[in-house]
């Protein structure tokens, strides 16, 4: 198809805190030497932030080598941790607060701020216009484009409007080439073409494999007098401990009477009746998150998945023409729950990598080897390195003897007790058979703390033009109802946190009914399903969740 | 003190939207006058002064009204303003085309779609597509207002006893031309616009049993919905969908047949008179919102309502 | 012929709002802000008209907030020539707005000025209505069809029993429906072009027109929740109901 084309010096796919952040970074330096250096961002999301879910607290050290004085500039950050709480909970009634002496050094969060990182991006992006970035919301990268000697010269804008059979509607608008000399992928975890350079380029060899947790999250405006703003609430055990899967649940009060609350599933569950979407659901009837809701009013929900695997999993996040940065390429620190400063990190080293590439030689279309060089000094390394076995500890050895570990080594050790955890089954290959789990009996909604799926997915103002092709695309169209539904009971139905993935009685048997139009691009489909069957690709620009504050 | 009413018809009958706008005027003055502004619409204010809290009909008969252009209508009222605190016309498509032309000739303010009357001059309307009720209060000395008819009981047609007086008629403007109405012919009302709803669900199980729908609204003279499950499914088609991202309808009556009630679809017909729900499942969130259900089998169901208004009818 | 097009930042279609915690406002911060949908094909309906060659100039205009000109930079990337940005903090009403959109083609003399037929957020209806009172010039409202022929317009409108065409002469005022087009995908290009489009802004004192407000917003609330019903056994049951207490067929 012949395509209309614009050319920039850098090209970021990713309007999150990694690919603004180099954006930024990238102008910066420019302005400083006096160079002519053209940037622009790509965000399938309908504005910048829409698409943005996070807990979160967020340490601001790299913000403070962004922007060293934002503290004066704006009011971003307000909301400073106070206190720290660690809990266990045994059952569905009862809660052990964790002896501070006894928290993992990473779960202290003095001096970090508790915000919404849609909003810190908001006004990330406000800066990177007024130094001259075009940020283009709405315009998803659909496809790596690729230069004559099989580098990456830039990605392709998705198409609008075709209709669901592929026909062109009247309103068609072929997607654009992007070109540039070097392209950033900062498209968060599980980037769907981060995903193909990893593949293509063989990125991963040598790598553990990456492993995820699907984060779900509400927000929560709360009665004044329960609410403590600046307290951080962290915690594990029921009810995941009840199926034997893993993860964590958060709960922060932000300014403005707010409360985030989260549960993290880590993604290699073996009981293919877990359903995170309940599990969290029941969580907030524990009666120590309960406490906070009650008397409040849910205003917010989302979900998204977290990479895991830490840096183990870390690929060569450099290849011809591009570098991976941020959660695209898995630089999240587990140990802290922490993506966003390592992200920015990893943005504002990619952005110096490419422009002293730049300044040497124009071409571009290089595998900067630099980036990874850069890396390695950088106090990101460092940090990964440092809690490279938490989340791997706690999968082995369970919750007690992991979390002993994780204690002596995060805080005796500080992360470097000699030892290498690493865990290399993928995600989606732990699923036992239907027959060998324990069914689940998820208590029903009850409407004030407890919702279902559907009122939830309401809350993220999700929406997707109706008429276009399916962005799930199944590789096999058997394999849902043969093996899916036949051996795991269909788990999409499940883990999809937005109801998209269906199976309906109708006439000739069971069918699987995908409705795409709920979708909220949390990607966990593309990861857990049994087969990889399912890959997901972008819809149409500006479609998905439009999330105010996550 | 009085309220001036702007009547909706169509020169020969009083449109019922009326009505509740006359409710409307009695629940802020006694005293209530209706305008008829048309063209050989004497039968229309004969209809008028028997409706009950009407005080006076003013009626302005010419060709130049025979369609109410608001080009022409709107100097008419406002010529008739004076010695009214309130001029009020139903929100239908003539009411929202006319009223605010006459609020600006009279630089006042207007307060579209009242739902409800706090005081003389203290309403409150739906904004934001009903999601959220506005309490609007307005500084002016006359109040122009469109009144949602869904919103007030209509006036009892009958039994009233008002004076019709003739008032003199201003000349055509010659602004706006009428060309040409087409009236949608159609054995079933508008989705949008009908007053009885009959829409199915997943519950159906196919499209052939939609026809159990069709025979149920021919009873009731009602237009045919459906649930986006239903539309997904292929069982009829997506001008068909009502909820968040098909229409959004208000009518007197919904009945939804093997509907679960997810709250997308609820965002669409919530806003009904009175919802009525047919389902197997007793825990179906459309029984949270519906003034009366029935747990059962739809086929069943279905067939038993069909003859039940043949033979109640009979 | 001149065309003028208004054009509202609202919050987004997509976004559900609520009131606030003290039911003073509609609790709106970071909520995604565009174009009102109708406004925006009331933008392509005129875009389309340049491109036919009916019209020689088609301009849009925001009134409100410096961040109104996002909504004008949109309108620009569609198609637009160039934008007008009416800039105060202060609340608007239809009325004013009309008052303000009248100076404004008064001052330019346009000859057809074209408004989405309401805005998602107020959902008054009234704009274009009271701007054609103003100047005293004919109103299409609602249209689903539109056809210029040399200085007459013809607009097919909706209404409640299917539609009506009305004719008349310009200067005119028209309020776009649903139907009546379906708006362009805005291209990356035309985006960066809009950036260059010419963008005035002007005040409402500069415009001589008096912004005081007639209405005053008391307070919000959430719409009374409905609650469920009763259950009935049978259809003979729900039949009588229907006919003698809710008495509704
Ligand atoms: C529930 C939860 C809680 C968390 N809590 C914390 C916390 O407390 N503290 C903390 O520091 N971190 C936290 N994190 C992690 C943190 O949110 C991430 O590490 C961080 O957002 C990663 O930044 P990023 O820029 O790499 O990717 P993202 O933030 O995911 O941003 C990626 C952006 O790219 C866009 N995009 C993706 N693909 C494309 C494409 N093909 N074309 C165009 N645009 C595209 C996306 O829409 C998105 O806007 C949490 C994460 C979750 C899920
Ligand atoms: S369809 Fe896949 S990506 Fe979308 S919400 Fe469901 S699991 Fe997440």
């Amino acid at each position: 198809m012949q395509r209309e084309s614009m050319e920039y010096d850098v090209v970021i796919v990713g309007g999150g805190p990694a690919g603004l952040t180099a954006a930024i970074r990238l102008r910066q330096l420019a302005m400083a030497q006096k160079k002519e250096l053209s940037v622009c961002v790509l965000e399938k999301g309908s504005e910048i932030g829409a698409h943005i879910l996070s807990g979160a607290v967020i340490d601001p050290c790299s913000l403070d080598e962004l922007i060293p004085d934002w503290r004066e500039q704006d009011t971003l950050l307000t909301t400073e941790v106070s206190h720290d709480q660690v809990y266990f909970l045994q059952n569905k009634e009862r809660a052990w607060q964790i002896p501070t002496q006894f928290v993992p050094a990473s779960m202290q969060n003095r001096g970090n701020y508790i915000a919404s990182l849609g909003n810190l991006c908001r006004w990330l992006s406000e800066r990177a216009e007024a130094l001259e970035v075009e940020i283009f919301p709405g315009f998803a990268a659909a496809e790596v484009l690729y230069g004559e000697h099989a580098e990456v010269a830039g990605v392709i804008t998705g198409d609008m409007g075709l209709a669901e059979d592929g026909s062109k509607k009247p309103s068609f608008e072929p997607g654009m080439e992007l070109r540039a000399k070097y392209t950033l992928f900062a498209e968060g975890a599980r980037g769907h073409l981060g995903k193909q350079l990893i593949a293509n380029y063989q990125l991963d060899a040598g790598a553990g494999a990456q492993h995820y947790g699907l984060g779900l999250k509400e927000l929560w405006d709360c009665d004044p007098q329960k609410h403590q703003q600046g307290l951080v609430i962290h915690g594990s055990g029921w009810p995941l401990s009840e199926s034997g899967s893993g993860g964590g649940f958060f709960l922060y009060h932000h300014e403005n009477n707010q409360i985030s609350v989260g549960l993290i599933v880590d993604l290699n569950y073996q009981n293919p009746h877990v359903n995170p979407f309940e599990e969290f659901q029941r969580l907030k009837q524990h009666p120590l998150l309960k406490d906070y809701l009650t008397g409040g009013r849910r205003v917010g929900y989302g979900a998204r998945v977290i990479n895991k695997g830490g840096f183990h999993a870390l690929p060569t996040m450099h290849m011809p023409g591009a570098l991976l940065i941020g959660c695209d390429a898995g630089t999240l620190n587990y140990a802290k729950i922490k993506g966003t400063h390592t992200a920015m990190k990893s943005g504002m080293l990619a952005a110096e990598t490419v422009f002293d590439a730049l300044s040497e030689d124009e071409q571009g279309g290089k595998d900067l080897q630099a980036y990874a060089e850069r890396f390695k000094a950088s106090w990101l390394c460092d940090e990964l390195y440092r809690s490279r076995n938490f989340g791997s500890a706690l999968k082995k050895w369970g919750l007690y003897l992991g979390g002993a570990y994780n204690y002596l080594d995060q805080t005796l050790f500080g992360g470097k007790f000699p030892l290498d955890l690493q865990d290399d089954r993928e995600d989606r290959e732990t699923l036992k058979e239907v027959a060998d789990c324990k069914q689940i009996n998820y208590p029903k909604p009850d409407g004030v703390i407890s919702f279902d799926r559907l009122s939830s997915v309401y809350l993220s103002n999700t929406s997707h033009e109706e008429d276009q092709p399916c962005h799930l695309r199944l590789q096999d169209r058997d394999i849902p109802l043969v093996i899916n539904l036949g051996h795991y009971d269909a788990p999409e139905q499940r883990y999809c946190p937005a109801g998209v993935y269906e199976i309906i009685e109708q006439g000739e048997g069971p069918q699987l009914q995908i409705n795409a139009q709920n979708c909220i691009h949390c990607k966990t489909c593309d990861i857990k399903d049994p087969n990889g069957n399912i890959t997901w690709m972008t819809p149409e620009g500006g479609g998905g969740p439009n999330y105010p504050n996550m | 003190m009085t309220v001036l009413v702007i009547a909706e018809h169509n020169n020969s009958e009083l449109n019922a939207a009326t009505l509740a706008a006359i409710t409307a005027a009695t629940q802020l003055k006694d005293a209530v006058n209706l305008l008829i502004a048309g063209s050989g619409c004497s039968s229309v204010a004969e209809a008028a002064a028997k409706v009950q809290g009407v005080s006076r009909v003013l009626l302005a008969d010419a060709p130049a009204y025979e369609h109410q252009l608001a080009e022409n209508v709107a100097p008419l009222v406002v010529r008739l303003a004076e010695g009214h605190t309130h001029l009020l016309m139903p929100a239908t498509t003539n009411g929202k085309n006319l009223m605010p032309r006459v609020a600006a000739l009279l630089d006042v303010a207007q307060i579209s779609d009242i739902i409800a009357i706090k005081s003389t001059d203290c309403f409150q309307r739906p904004i934001y597509a009903g999601n959220v009720i506005a309490t609007v209060q307005s500084k002016d000395s006359l109040k122009v207002v469109t009144v949602r008819a869904t919103a007030f009981e209509p006036a009892i047609a009958e039994g009233g006893n008002a004076m019709i007086d003739q008032v003199e008629a201003s000349g055509d403007l010659e602004l706006c031309r009428w060309e040409r109405d087409d009236v949608t012919e159609s054995t079933r009302p508008d989705l949008a616009q009908a007053e009885v709803v009959v829409s199915g669900g997943r519950g159906l199980g196919s499209a052939e049993n939609f026809q159990l729908l069709e025979a149920l609204a021919d009873k009731l003279g009602a237009a045919i919905g459906a649930s986006r499950a239903a539309v997904d499914a292929g069982f009829v088609s997506n001008d068909l969908q009502v909820g968040q991202t098909g229409k959004v309808v208000a009518p007197k009556l919904y009945i939804a047949v093997g509907i679960s009630g997810a709250i997308q679809h609820l965002a669409g017909m919530k806003e009904s008179k009175v919802i009525v729900a047919i389902n197997k499942d007793e825990d179906a969130p459309i029984f949270q919102i519906a003034d009366y259900g029935i747990v059962g089998d739809l086929f069943d169901i279905l067939p038993a309502l069909s003859a039940e208004l043949d033979r109640s009818v009979n | 012929m001149k065309v003028l097009v208004a054009v509202k930042r609202v919050v987004d279609y997509n976004v559900k709002v609520r009131p606030n915690g003290d039911g003073s406002d509609v609790e709106i911060a970071n909520a995604k802000m565009s174009m009102n949908p109708f406004d925006e094909i009331a933008v392509e309906e005129a875009v389309r008209m340049k491109e036919a060659g009916t019209a020689t100039e088609v301009v849009a205009i925001s009134l409100g907030e410096a961040a109104c000109q996002d909504v004008v930079r949109t309108a620009l990337a569609m198609g637009m020539d160039r934008g007008v940005l009416v800039e105060t903090d202060a609340r608007l009403e239809p009325l004013t707005v009309a008052k303000l959109l009248a100076a404004i083609v008064k001052r330019e003399q346009f000859d057809l000025v074209i408004l989405g037929k309401q805005a998602i957020d107020d959902d008054s209806n009234q704009t274009g209505q009271m701007l054609a009172a103003l100047l005293g010039w004919p109103q299409g409202t609602f249209a689903s069809h539109v056809v210029v022929d040399d200085d007459r317009v013809q607009v097919t409108r909706e209404t409640d029993t299917g539609s009506q065409t009305l004719s008349f002469k310009l200067p005119g005022v028209v309020t776009s429906d649903l139907r009546l087009n379906e708006p362009r995908y805005v291209k990356l290009p035309n985006i960066m072009k809009a950036k260059k489009k010419h963008l005035e802004k002007i005040t409402p004192l500069e415009l001589d027109v008096d912004i005081s407000t007639h209405l005053e917003t008391i307070a919000v609330a959430e719409p009374t929740q409905r609650s469920g019903g009763i259950k009935v056994s049978d259809a003979k049951e729900l039949v009588d109901k229907l006919r003698n207490e809710a008495r509704v067929i």
